[in-house]
Formats: structure tokens, sequence, C-alpha cells
């Protein structure tokens, strides 16, 4: 079993976020560098936002987020409304073992697909 | 037109905070386009408080009374501007007059949670204080009340065909052996999903999830030292808010998410929910008891008093809501249309709900206004009522429980009377012939489904104790073995508890297995209790509301080492959803409407159409006529016959002829010698003779006539 505090008060420690933003094709590619909670995704919500038009695809690398909080699961939700609510218009690749349970445990995987890397994400949204 | 309007703009500040008046309903935290609207009733405060912190900071950053103008009849309402809600927590100061001899407990140095917080924050894990050093220690939150819910839909099973399942949050997956990965959370019973589909239950009950203090006692075990907690849960400190506690997901404040998205699956596995619940008291006890919320903002609107200001108690445990206080009522209200258009839940069963009939004083009302208005309420008109029709001032209300078209009961004297046939007691044999037809003598005019029939619940012994102990064995709860009920109406079959006797070991297994086929033979709406589909033992505690630990925890272990109780369990489960001739809303009518040669249900004794009512007997027989099915819109179903002999001597019984294109066959009988016979549903295998059949002691048989 895992200890959620544990893990809790360790990622309260990393508090800051910044994003890259890729292009590969008709895929755009952006990578979370942090923890996505309501203050970081007040930060970068537009920059996203304005990158990921209506029907674009979206690979989001979330190597690097250790922690993400109910705001950050919204913005995710949000993004993928955004992009037109279709399952698959998203997907999710490098998620921590901790973040794809919460995810999944409250329900907000079922709206996204998941890739082990880039390539297989790639290759899923093509 | 919407730049025109002037709403969004605040009227006051204070220090840096921008505020308006806000709405003064819905009560509690609203989060609103430009703030977060607070909305509090006290009738007799004469001044509020709002205290706001920041999650996990002892201090608050703020505390903004209340301007007189924002306050409308017994309401203060205020809009508090750019709060990050998702980061804050709050509660109220209350000023008032403290007479305790009057009904007024108001301490303004108190911070109190808000009655209508949707999450309490302070117990995130169970167990463990998650600020000991907080002089608030039970916070309101805010949380986000945006769950997708998708397509989902109550199952809107009939309550006829529920096939209960009663149980515990943390107990039923917190044992190691349960694989769980999150083990006494809602997201292990999600993974668990495949269990009850198995099992073939479609409902499950969970005990109290409001959120509660499990660490409420100071008391310990006296025999193991371990400090003894509130296990169970009947100790609400919020009726709007989770248990924090029971969430893997709980220390990200996504609790409600998590339990939202259980009951999501549930649904999509055809399985219902209901809620255990419990508006009859409070956790904050009696006069010694401690302020969290209620007392402190208006002690005398939410708790009966005594003309001397002191607290009523018809719960045992030291204060009783004042449910028939229209303030009241409405609260209740409130709550469970919350959880029924929040939380998708199918159903509640009402703790004590006799409490829920009595007035301000306690008196029992005639006509309940609070049993009325939840009977009819729009928002709750598809869920299932329970109640469980007694409380512990001495109402009892079984059989007679104000019902309003809707109520259902927890049949206590189902439980009691079962209980006392399947061990042998005699006199029984007629009032056991009206419990398995939904008990038409308790409730003729509600019809069979008022009836929730179970020979054991969370509160006494387990199936497997029931067979293993004449007494209680409460010592470890820490009150001398006073508490828990002395008429268990069980025996341990010669020897007290665990036995290497092998004898005595298969006795208990065969009446275990009488016990599991009447209660799912029966009309009414079965309940089984948690771990019994697999003997699950409580070790002779009969009271286990205050252990948490693995005597408490399901032993999973226990499916492989009782595999045959499990099979037989699942079986009969099975066999029950196969034939609704075993579940009509509707009671028996004891005559052929389909001209079919048979009554729709007739009582056999060891000589078939005989039935006899005889005090010293200890046999009956019954037999359902399947062709009747068609009068409640199904396909006509088999013969059902069952007998049962509880004599510790075998006996013949003579078999009612069937139809010339139908035979007996055998589906259950648990006779010593061939106590394993149960085939799956469908599988049941043709007997000879035709006639009789040998039943043995202490044994049942069930018969399919196709």
């Amino acid at each position: 079993m895992i200890d959620m505090m544990s893990f809790i008060r360790t990622a309260a420690l990393l508090n800051n976020m910044d994003i890259n933003i890729e292009k590969n094709g008709n895929v755009t590619i952006i990578e979370l560098n942090g923890d996505l909670n309501a203050n970081s995704t007040a930060k970068i919500q537009d920059q996203v936002l304005s990158a990921t038009p209506p029907n674009s695809k979206v690979l989001l690398d979330m190597t690097n987020v250790k922690y993400m909080s109910s705001a950050g699961l919204r913005f995710l939700l949000l993004l993928s409304r955004q992009l037109g609510g279709q399952v698959g218009n998203i997907v999710l690749t490098g998620l921590r073992e901790e973040v794809e349970d919460v995810m999944s445990i409250t329900g907000f995987l079922d709206f996204f697909v998941t890739a082990e890397d880039r390539a297989e994400a790639l290759k899923t949204l093509s | 037109m919407q730049n025109t309007r002037i709403d969004n703009q605040p009227t006051h500040v204070y220090k840096e905070y921008r505020l308006r008046i806000g709405q003064p309903l819905p009560f509690g935290a609203t989060v609103t386009s430009h703030g977060v609207n607070f909305a509090i009733f006290s009738r007799f405060a004469t001044s509020c408080t709002l205290v706001l912190y920041l999650k996990n900071e002892k201090d608050p950053f703020v505390e903004i009374p209340f301007p007189e103008e924002f306050r409308i009849g017994h309401v203060f309402t205020m809009i508090v501007f750019d709060l990050d809600y998702e980061r804050i927590e709050y509660g109220f100061r209350m000023d008032g007059p403290n007479k305790p001899h009057m009904g007024h407990r108001f301490h303004p140095q108190n911070v109190l949670s808000d009655p209508y917080a949707k999450s309490i924050g302070g117990r995130e894990i169970w167990g463990d204080v998650t600020n000991p050093e907080f002089d608030y220690q039970h916070r309101a939150q805010i949380i986000p009340e945006d769950y997708d819910w998708g397509n989902d839909r109550p199952p809107n099973i009939p309550m006829e065909d529920l096939v209960i399942y009663e149980m515990h949050v943390r107990g039923f997956t917190k044992n190691p052996n349960s694989n769980a990965k999150y083990g006494g959370t809602y997201a292990a019973i999600r993974e668990k999903i495949p269990y009850f589909v198995e099992l073939g239950i479609n409902c499950i009950e969970l005990l109290p999830i409001f959120e509660f203090d499990e660490l409420e006692y100071v008391r310990r075990n006296p025999v193991t030292k371990e400090r003894l907690m509130n296990y169970w849960g009947y100790s609400t400190i919020g009726f709007f808010a989770p248990k924090s506690g029971y969430a893997a997901t709980g220390v990200y404040g996504m609790h409600c998410d998590e339990l939202k998205t259980l009951v999501k699956e549930l649904h999509r596995n055809g399985i219902e929910v209901i809620l255990d619940v419990v508006y009859n008291h409070t956790a904050e006890g009696n006069e010694k008891g401690p302020a969290i919320s209620f007392r402190g903002i208006d002690n005398k609107t939410y708790y009966m008093l005594d003309p001397d200001g002191r607290y009523l108690n018809f719960s045992g445990t030291g204060n009783t809501m004042n449910c028939n206080n229209p303030v009241v009522r409405n609260m209740v209200v409130d709550s469970l249309r919350y959880w029924a258009a929040e939380y998708h839940i199918d159903g509640f069963r009402f703790d004590l709900a006799s409490i829920l009939g009595r007035d301000q004083l306690g008196r029992p009302l005639a006509n309940p206004p609070l049993l009325e208005m939840l009977a009819y309420d729009p928002i709750l008109a598809n869920c299932k009522l329970i109640a469980e029709a007694w409380d512990a001032g001495g109402m009892y209300q079984v059989g007679s429980f104000p019902a309003y078209g809707r109520w259902a009961e927890w049949n206590g004297k189902y439980r009691d009377s079962i209980r006392r046939f399947l061990k042998s007691d005699r006199g029984l044999a007629w009032e056991i012939s009206e419990r398995v037809q939904g008990s038409p003598d308790l409730y003729a005019g509600r019809g069979a489904t008022a009836s929730v029939n179970f020979i054991t619940a969370h509160d006494g012994f387990t199936l497997y104790d029931l067979y293993a102990y004449n007494d209680k064995h409460n010592l470890q709860n820490g009150e001398d073995n006073r508490d828990g009920a002395n008429d268990n109406y069980s025996w341990n079959c010669g020897v007290e508890g665990e036995t290497d006797d092998e004898e005595i070991n298969q006795l208990r297994r065969r009446l275990i297995k009488n016990a599991l086929a009447t209660l799912m033979m029966s009309k009414g709406v079965p309940m089984l209790l948690m771990g019994d589909e697999m003997g699950r033992t409580q070790f002779g505690n009969n009271n286990m509301y205050c252990h948490d630990n693995i005597t408490n925890w399901l032993d999973w272990s226990l499916l492989k080492k009782n595999e045959d109780i499990f099979t037989f369990c699942k079986y009969c489960i099975q066999f029950r959803h196969q034939h609704p001739v075993l579940r009509g809303a509707n009671h028996f009518q004891h005559r052929d409407m389909v001209g079919s040669g048979y009554p729709d249900i007739s009582f056999h004794g060891t000589r078939a159409w005989q039935p006899d009512w005889s005090s010293y007997v200890l046999t009956m027989a019954f037999m359902l006529d399947g062709a009747h099915t068609v009068t409640y819109g199904h396909a006509p179903d088999d013969m059902i016959y069952m007998a049962f002999n509880m004599h510790w001597d075998s006996h013949i019984f003579q078999l009612p002829q069937l139809p010339a294109n139908k035979n007996w066959h055998v589906f259950i009988n648990t006779s010593p010698g061939v106590e394993n016979i149960i085939h799956p549903p469908g599988a049941e295998i043709l007997i000879n003779p035709q006639d009789h059949i040998w039943v043995g002691g202490r044994s049942v048989v069930v018969l399919v006539g196709k």
C-alpha cells in the first residue's frame, strides 16, 4: 500500500510549474514540469489553451508532474473539452503511478488515453 | 444586459476583503462567479463572524464579522469576493447567551463547523489527527461540485428484486489479504465490484459515511490496551460531508470525486448504493461533549431539550436531534436531497428512525411531518427509504412505522423469529409461515417490499457466530460485557467458540446454510451481512463498534476456507434472481388466481396439504405456484417447494403432487450426509421417488417443480 501522506508532503515541496510546447506534425506536444495545482494551473492555463485550438491533437508529457490537485485534474478535463471532448484527442504519457492512481480513483482517467512513452503516444494520435 | 448588473460588485470592504450581502439560500458555502456565498442560520445568536483559514494553517488569515445589515431573518449571509476556495477552510464564531438552563450554549471563543459543510477536513487519514495542535479540528471546506456523471442513471431496481449487502467501507478491504491497492477505501470497493457481481448482490448498503471522528473515544481495550475507536461511525459531524478518511484521495481533498466515481462504477455494473444515515443524534454528545458545530450555533433549535435545558436522550448517545423542528427538518431533507442529487445515491436506511417521528419534546407524533415530507419529496422520489423502526427511548414500530406508501423497515421480527426457529425453538411454525411470506401479519396493505428481511446485521452476531456462541463476548469493548444485545437467539452447537470437533463444525455449517437458504427463499427484501457469505467470525463479540483491527476486517482467506458456504450463498442468490415467484411485491392471496389448480402459496407439513401449526411442531413446508408470476408481469415460473425440519431427528416429508408435465428436482438439501447438495440454479437434479423426500435433522430442502 502506498503512503499517501508522505507522498503529499514531499509533493508540497515542489510547487513550481513550467511548460514546454512544441509541434510534431499536427500534434502539439506539451511537457509539464512541476506540480499541477490551482496556482500553477492559473499560470499556464492561457498559454496551454491558446496553443490547443478545438479539434487539435495534444500529447501531454507528464513525466515531471509529481502531484496533481483537484484543480489540476479539472484543468486537464477543461482542455479535453476545448479539444472537442472526445476521448483520444489528448494522450497522456509519463504518468507516475501515484498520479495515475489518483486520476483513476477519481474517475478522471476515463476521459483520457494514456501511453507508455512519447513514441507510443504519437502513434496513438496519428 | 449582463454588463448593467451591479451585483457582481462589492458593496463593503473589511480590511482588504471585498464583501457584499449574500443570498440566504442555499445554506452553506456556495461558489459564485466572483466569490463565495456564505449563509448560516442561527435563531438565537446575537452576532456571527466568518473565520477563514488556509489549509494546514493553525491560525485564521482573517475573521470577518457579518455586518448587521447582512442578516436576513435568522440567516447571516455574505459574499466574500476573490477567495481561492480550494485552498481555504472556514468556520464561524457565534455570540449569544450562554445560559444552558434556557437551552443556549453560545461561546464565541469556539470556532464552529458549518452544519452544511460539503467537506470537512481534519481526519483525512483514518486514525490520524491531521493537525493535533489545531483548536478548530473539524474544518469546513468548499469543494467543486462539477462532477461529470456522463450517462449515469441510477439502476432504479424494483425493491422486490434487491439483494442488499450490508457492509463497512473500511472493514471490507482493510485486511491486507483483500489485495486491494488502497485498502479500506472507497476506491478499494470499486476494485471489488467483480466480487459483488459474482456473489450476485445488486445493492450495497454502507455503514455511515457522513464525516465522523473515529478518535472520539479515549477508552482502551482492557485486554490488548489498544485504543478503541468509533469504527462504525454512528456519530455524525456533518450531514453533507463524506468521510474523507475512507478515501484514498482524502489527503488531496478529492474524496468527493472518489466516492462519486465509486457510485458511478457500481451503477454501471447494475449495483445500487444505499447509505446508512444517522440523523437522530450528532457527535456532540451530552452536556460534557465537545462543541463542534450545532450546539454552538443554535443549541436550542438543533437538539431536543428538557424544560431545564438538559439534553433528551432517545438515541442512547447523549443527545437527540430535534428532527421535527421545522428548521432541522429542512436540514434533514436538504441533506438527503444533496446525496440523491450530487452523489446519485439510490436509497437510505435511517438509523433509529423512530426518533424522526417524535416531536420537539420527544413525544411520538401521529402524523410525523418529516417522515411525510421524505415520502413525498420530488427529488427523493425514486430513492428507497428504509427505517430502523425503533429507538433507544423505547419506541418499537416494526410493522407500524408511518409509511405513506413508501417506507420499508428493517424487519426485526423476521430476524428474531427466524433465528429462534432455526435453532429449534418450538411454537414458531405459524409465525415462520408469516415471515417467509414477507410478513403479511405486520405489513398488510404495504406489501412484501415493506419488509427488509435479515438474520444478521452489523449490530449483533455474525451468522457464523450465531452458531458458535451462546453468549456475547464483549469484554474487549471495555464496558464489562454490559453492552450489546442479550437476546441473541444463538446456539453454540455444544461448545462455546472454536472447536476441533468435526461433528460440531459440520452442524454449524449446516445451520449457516439453512439460514442463508431461508433468507433467500423468503418474500421481501433480503439483506446479507458482509462476510456471512464466507463464514466471517467476530469471535463472539456482538457489538463490534469500537475495534479497528484485524478482528473486525473481513478476512478474505475465508473465501477459500469456507468455499462451500460461499458457493452455497452465491447459488441461493442466483436462484432468487432466476425465480420471480420468490420476489413478488405484493403479499400472497392463498388462492388460485390464474386457473393453474394451485393457490399462489400453500403450506404443508410432513403430510402434503396438511400444515401442522401445533406448538410442539418443528417442521413446516411451503410451495409456491410459479404460474402466478403472470399476475405481476413475468413469464410463468417453476413450482418451488421448501421444507424445514428443525427437529433433531429426520422426517419424511410427503410432497405435493405436481401438474402432469412437471417433476420435482432438488436444488438444496442440507441433510446430514448430503449437506453439500446444492446444484447450480437451472441444473437441479431429478429426484426419485417423486412423492416424498427424507429430510435430516436440522435441515432444509428446496425443490424445483419443472
